[in-house]
């Protein structure tokens, strides 16, 4: 069994500067991460996208490459293409990797798990040809392959960034359909002071915007009933704005209303969650070094909440001093004296946060779905079954499961959870805190029997 | 290569290999990664629903949501967390035996 000092999941800009910091003030660090190259989602094949691709994709993006860059350093053991399936006591970190089960064991444990897209729940939202916005990005991160004749629907920043990277690759969005009203930036205002504080990216807001009204392409704001059509596949997007029905011919639709703490891991190892009322979703209990409610594990980039990705280096370097000054490797006052910038750097990021929280609040349309539309897409289980089952009794989602099979499909509840929460709480007139969320259980993703007949120690792993 | 595809590739000049999806022959940049690729092939439907035989397709491209799945390999896997292979034959999941011979 190979032992390190921390074990971090997750290889993206919280996951990289976690481990950078870590080996330098002296820990053994395993990092394990999913896809087969590091950058996390945010960054993703940044070391590979040069030339026209990091044009479009802009400096923000390429800064990504100073991260991946620090992962070759002595002390950090980067396993790529491992999927995390296990956490347990101790810690015991169990994987998959090249069809072959692996174990780790560390005295500490980084969770830099990163964000998944808020759940949008709208009639059609299930056809092929409807993606999130993040798969847009990661397309063409990835693969250079971009939407011909997208719509994107939705609400907040991501969406103008998509937009301006389309009209920059020469395939613009057909149409941008938004669904915040004019209410919402007055909400806002309120925040202002903070957003100026982080102007750069108000800044960088305003010229995406410009650049995709150059380009000519039609904006639709406080756009409500989105829906998307097609028998077989997305044809069209249909919704209302400003009294009117629109119906806008497509091959691709977008959706995009938020970004939400991906908690499956955290919550594997019951990390104690509460409902964030500004960002509309559950968050771990976090402190500010990203220390949990379960000793010995930390949580570090939006896995923690929704903070972006510089912010994201910041706290995964915070945590990595706070494990290093645990084990030993520094004092507390080293501790402090390192991580003082970094706290104050890290503030001036998430400065902006408040406001853009109220300036793009989730679709009400898909937080409560109309009845017909499909919640878990995995079970093909309706908002109109969920409510069914509150009026039987159901109090909570794991009572849904029984009744249902909601959140029971392959995707582990990671595209339903907050919706079925925000439905069964609505009917039953309680907090979502009261209802509460999916109890997740390893394995958190799907291990063959095949990988675990193969299992072998990182020792030998290593030796290869 | 379709000229249909409802997706736009970047030049790349990463070599094609023949890759089988459904049966079909398809020449897709050896390395890429498979859903993106099929994407681009103009493939539209990766799988049917067990529940329902719904049509679905990559909807989240980062190995979360389980609906790009292929059979590959003698495995249901996420196409978005595989890449391409030569010679790689790609089933939609329990069809294989429905009908397509060359898998």
């Amino acid at each position: 069994m190979k032992r390190c000092d921390l074990a971090i999941i997750g290889a993206g800009p919280a996951g990289m500067a976690a481990a950078a910091e870590a080996a330098r003030q002296g820990l053994s660090v395993t990092l394990l991460d999913e896809q087969n190259r590091p950058g996390g989602q945010i960054y993703r094949e940044v070391d590979r996208a040069g030339g026209p691709r990091g044009a479009i994709l802009g400096q923000e993006y390429l800064h990504g490459a100073t991260l991946t860059a620090g992962l070759g350093g002595a002390g950090i053991t980067h396993l790529p293409g491992a999927v995390v399936w296990a956490i347990e006591d101790g810690f015991r970190i169990s994987f998959s990797r090249q069809g072959r089960a692996g174990q780790v064991d560390a005295d500490r444990v980084v969770l830099a798990t990163g964000a998944l897209e808020r759940p949008m729940p709208v009639p059609g939202w299930t056809l092929p040809g409807v993606m999130t916005a993040g798969a847009a990005q990661i397309l063409l991160k990835q693969s250079g392959v971009l939407p011909r004749r997208a719509v994107l629907a939705g609400s907040g920043p991501l969406l103008y960034l998509i937009a301006a990277q389309m009209v920059r690759a020469g395939t613009p969005p057909l149409s941008l359909v938004e669904t915040q009203t004019g209410a919402s930036p007055l909400a806002a205002a309120r925040h202002l002071s903070g957003a100026l504080r982080g102007w750069r990216y108000l800044a960088k807001g305003l010229k995406m915007l410009a650049e995709i009204k150059r380009a000519g392409v039609p904006r639709y704001t406080g756009a409500t009933e989105i829906a998307v059509a097609g028998s077989t596949a997305a044809e069209a997007v249909t919704f209302r704005s400003k009294g009117q029905a629109h119906s806008i011919a497509c091959g691709t639709v977008l959706l995009h209303h938020g970004v939400v703490p991906n908690t499956q891991a955290a919550r594997s190892i019951n990390v104690p969650h509460v409902w964030s009322d500004a960002q509309q979703c559950f968050v771990p209990e976090t402190g500010k070094w990203g220390e949990t409610g379960r000793d010995g594990v930390l949580i570090a980039g939006d896995g923690a909440g929704i903070s972006g990705a510089m912010a994201a280096e910041y706290a995964g370097r915070i945590a990595a001093l706070k494990a290093a000054e645990e084990l030993g490797r520094i004092t507390a006052q080293e501790r402090d004296r390192l991580a003082a910038p970094l706290f104050s750097r890290r503030s001036r990021e998430t400065a902006v946060r408040p406001f853009l929280d109220a300036a793009y609040p989730p679709f009400a349309g898909a937080v409560r779905p109309a009845d017909s539309t499909i919640v878990c897409r995995c079970e093909e289980v309706t908002a109109g079954d969920i409510r069914s089952y509150a009026r039987l009794g159901c109090l909570g989602p794991n009572q849904a499961k029984a009744f249902g099979r909601a959140g029971m499909g392959p995707c582990q509840g990671r595209y339903c959870g907050l919706t079925v929460t925000a439905l069964l709480a609505e009917a039953n007139g309680q907090t979502p805190d009261e209802t509460g969320y999916y109890r997740i259980r390893p394995p958190i993703k799907p291990v063959t029997l095949g990988e675990l007949a193969a299992m072998e120690n990182l020792s030998a792993n290593a030796a290869e | 290569m379709k000229t249909d595809s409802p997706f736009l590739e970047l030049a790349d000049d990463a070599p094609r290999v023949r890759v089988w999806f459904d049966g079909l022959p398809l020449d897709l940049p050896a390395g890429a990664n498979l859903a993106a690729a099929l994407l681009a092939a103009g493939v539209q439907v990766f799988r049917h629903t067990p529940v329902s035989g719904a049509p679905r397709a990559p909807f989240c491209m980062m190995g979360a949501c389980f609906e790009c799945l292929v059979e590959t390999g003698g495995r249901v896997q996420q196409a978005c967390m595989l890449e391409v292979e030569e010679d790689m034959k790609i089933a939609r999941p329990h069809e294989a035996e429905a009908g397509n011979e060359t898998l």
